[in-house]
């Protein structure tokens, strides 16, 4: 929902990134108040994934120009670590498998870290399970997954469930959202989009970083943005999505730029 | 010669023992005199031998380490923290001797537990078939000196279609600094039978010593044993095992050796399947640090059709220390329809931890399965990554990444206590970096 009046959570200015020398963001702006959905739509290599990389701080990514505010912080300056312990999710395009680490085990670290440094009470294990159990039937999660290793095994749909369960646990003040649709059937999409329209509220925001307006259908966004070689291009509401969808990306002026050869 | 214990000194050594004239053991004392002559026979092998080539025993020839007399009366109190609450059957040896007054035995319906030399004459018939047997000592100089010094060990003979649910805890204890402790196992787990063994070797005190162990197992058709071994000697022990199993028809063994001590240790798996449609699974774990060397070699060999033999071994290496896994499978020519697979996993935590790991595959057979893969690495970027995107610190990802490698092969350890045990073992060791 779009109010004027809200926080501003996120204010991305100029952003320049680089991996292996290769420059991927090349002038990236975005801001994001809270209560706001906002998707990032744009075809392979535009960019898309490498933004919500930087914003979570890995290391493969090179600054070179540009902020990013995240409220009265500068992201860039904090670690992965304390970037989630401000409030920031990055839900995996592919989640990582950790043999070896039950998954209930792995939840009640995050969420146990997490708290102590917001300065907010551990739970012990009982108190956890309760706690957890109660937000996997937000997401119609079999309370199984929490006895077999973090992610190994399961289905695409899953772990992208057991990203939302995470985002659900740590209460995130920014959820950015990396290609949370791809492999999930339709069934496992609604559940997905269900639960993070639970989580987002006046006082969140969300960043749908997305391929196909399939998603859309489920999580409304309040704005649209078009990302081409590595910036923003273009910015609409929720029909803008729609209109890319019948249309394709090809008519969106670039301004000299184009994705050689690319199709929708 | 740099031999450890010199001709002279075991032959008079065996003198001294008890003699006893009665026929029963004249097997006994061929056996231990035909071991006698190969400890004269061979020498200890050094780094021109193929099959210690990366592990220098050496150091092994700078004090005598003679055999250890019995020890000083432990308490029972001294070592109730070793116990395991499920095993209740507990054989415990100090410095390779035989403590009856620290020992306990629940089960003795349909089978025989107890000590070696206390069972010889009353189950001479069933020993005899078995012990020596499997564990050559021809071509092994360390087998031929545990053989050559026999005396106390463990004998455990399930009977047929026998089920013991408690496991069998054989705790080895060194209490004496520069002795050679013989630690000796005979499981023979009869048709149908199911037993779980556990082979512990911790010290009580911190000075050097050597162990040498020889464990032999008989599995007939359809039995099925699980063997945990932990080895978690004190810094500058030598750890030096060898461990010959023998698969009947359709048996079943499961393995799982977990090396965490020693100074220099060697552990010898050998594993023959004899008959059709027997599997084995051999997991390892090695946790080592400093300058700990620590050295796995296994023979898988199939020599009949239909067997099924999974392995899964993995080292983590700290510091400067140096794992060696050398895992040889062997498929004969009449060993069709086998089903054959091995992992070697190795993650190096420091720039100077070394490992050496070599896949050995011999396939006579045309008609096979065999998988085998090796991988020596540092822990991956994009799970530390993952672990920090949700609030962890780069410590604390990277400790529990490194737990979590050695929690997969401990956590197929079926007792509870012992897996407690050993997760927090490897929890303190990863988080004392």
């Amino acid at each position: 929902m779009i109010n004027d009046n809200s926080e501003t959570i996120l204010d991305v200015h100029g952003l320049r990134a680089n991996v292996d020398s290769t420059e991927i963001l090349k002038g990236f702006d975005i801001t994001v108040k809270s209560g706001e959905i906002h998707a990032i739509m744009g075809l392979n290599g535009s960019g898309k994934s490498t933004f919500a990389k930087v914003l979570a701080g890995h290391s493969a990514y090179q600054v070179t120009a540009g902020s990013i505010q995240f409220s009265d912080q500068d992201l860039l300056a904090l670690a992965p670590e304390e970037r989630a312990q401000a409030g920031l999710f990055l839900a995996f395009q592919y989640p990582i498998e950790i043999p070896g680490v039950a998954n209930s085990q792995f939840l009640r670290l995050a969420y146990n870290t997490v708290q102590v440094q917001r300065g907010n009470e551990e739970l012990d294990p009982l108190e956890f399970d309760d706690f957890v159990r109660e937000k996997m039937k937000l997401l119609d999660m079999n309370p199984d997954f929490l006895d077999r290793s973090v992610n190994e095994g399961f289905s695409g749909g899953e772990k992208k469930r057991n990203e939302i369960l995470q985002m659900a646990l740590l209460e995130p003040k920014l959820s950015i959202l990396d290609e949370t649709d791809s492999g999930l059937d339709i069934d496992a999409l609604k559940i997905v989009a269900n639960g993070v329209n639970q989580i987002a509220n006046k006082d969140n925001a969300t960043i749908l970083v997305t391929h196909y307006q399939r998603l859309l259908d489920y999580i409304v966004p309040d704005y649209v943005h078009v990302m081409q070689a590595g910036r923003i291009v273009k910015t609409g509401g929720k029909e803008l999505a729609l209109e890319l969808e019948t249309r394709g990306y090809d008519w969106i002026g670039t301004g000299g730029q184009t994705n050689a050869g690319a199709t929708a | 010669m740099s031999s450890v214990v010199s001709h002279d000194y075991l032959e008079s050594l065996l003198e001294s023992l008890p003699k006893d004239s009665t026929d029963a053991l004249s097997w006994l004392k061929q056996l231990r005199a035909e071991a006698i002559d190969q400890v004269g026979r061979q020498k200890l092998p050094t780094l021109r031998d193929e099959e210690w080539r990366f592990t220098d025993i050496s150091p092994l020839t700078k004090l005598p380490y003679r055999p250890s007399q019995a020890a000083a009366d432990l308490r029972l109190a001294d070592i109730e923290h070793l116990f395991l609450e499920e095993a209740n059957n507990r054989l415990v040896f100090v410095d390779g001797h035989y403590a009856p007054q620290l020992s306990n035995i629940i089960d003795t319906e349909n089978l025989v537990i107890g000590n070696l030399s206390e069972l010889l004459s009353s189950q001479a018939s069933s020993i005899q078939p078995h012990l020596g047997q499997y564990a050559k000592f021809q071509e092994n100089i360390f087998t031929a000196q545990n053989t050559a010094f026999l005396q106390d060990g463990a004998v455990i003979a399930i009977a047929r279609n026998t089920s013991v649910s408690a496991p069998m805890h054989l705790l080895f204890i060194a209490t004496q600094k520069e002795v050679t402790s013989y630690a000796r196992c005979l499981l023979i787990g009869d048709t149908g039978s199911n037993v779980t063994l556990i082979e512990d070797f911790v010290a009580l005190q911190e000075d050097a010593y050597v162990t040498n162990s020889v464990t032999e197992i008989s599995l007939a058709a359809n039995a099925q044993a699980k063997h945990y071994r932990i080895q978690r000697e004190n810094n500058k022990a030598f750890h030096l095992a060898n461990c010959a199993v023998s698969l009947a028809h359709a048996s079943r063994y499961q393995s799982i050796n977990i090396a965490l001590g020693a100074h220099i240790s060697r552990f010898n798996l050998d594993v023959q399947i004899t008959d059709e449609a027997a599997e084995c699974s051999i997991d390892g774990l090695t946790l080592i640090a400093g300058k700990q060397l620590s050295d796995t070699h296994t023979n898988i060999d199939h020599l009949k059709p239909n067997g099924t033999s999974k392995q899964q071994n993995k080292c983590i290496i700290d510091g400067a220390a140096h794992a060696v896994f050398n895992g040889k499978i062997m498929v004969r020519p009449q060993a069709q329809q086998t089903n054959s697979s091995q992992s070697s996993r190795n993650l190096l935590l420091s720039s100077q931890a070394h490992v050496d790991t070599k896949p050995q595959l011999e396939i006579f057979a045309d008609d096979v399965k065999c998988a085998h893969g090796a991988t020596v690495g540092q822990l991956d970027h994009e799970e530390l990554f993952y672990l920090q995107s949700r609030g962890l610190s780069e410590d604390a990802a990277r400790n529990l990444l490194t737990y979590a490698f050695g929690a997969e092969i401990i956590n197929r350890i079926a007792i509870t206590s012992l897996r407690q045990q050993l997760e927090q073992i490897v929890l303190n060791q990863t988080q004392s970096r």
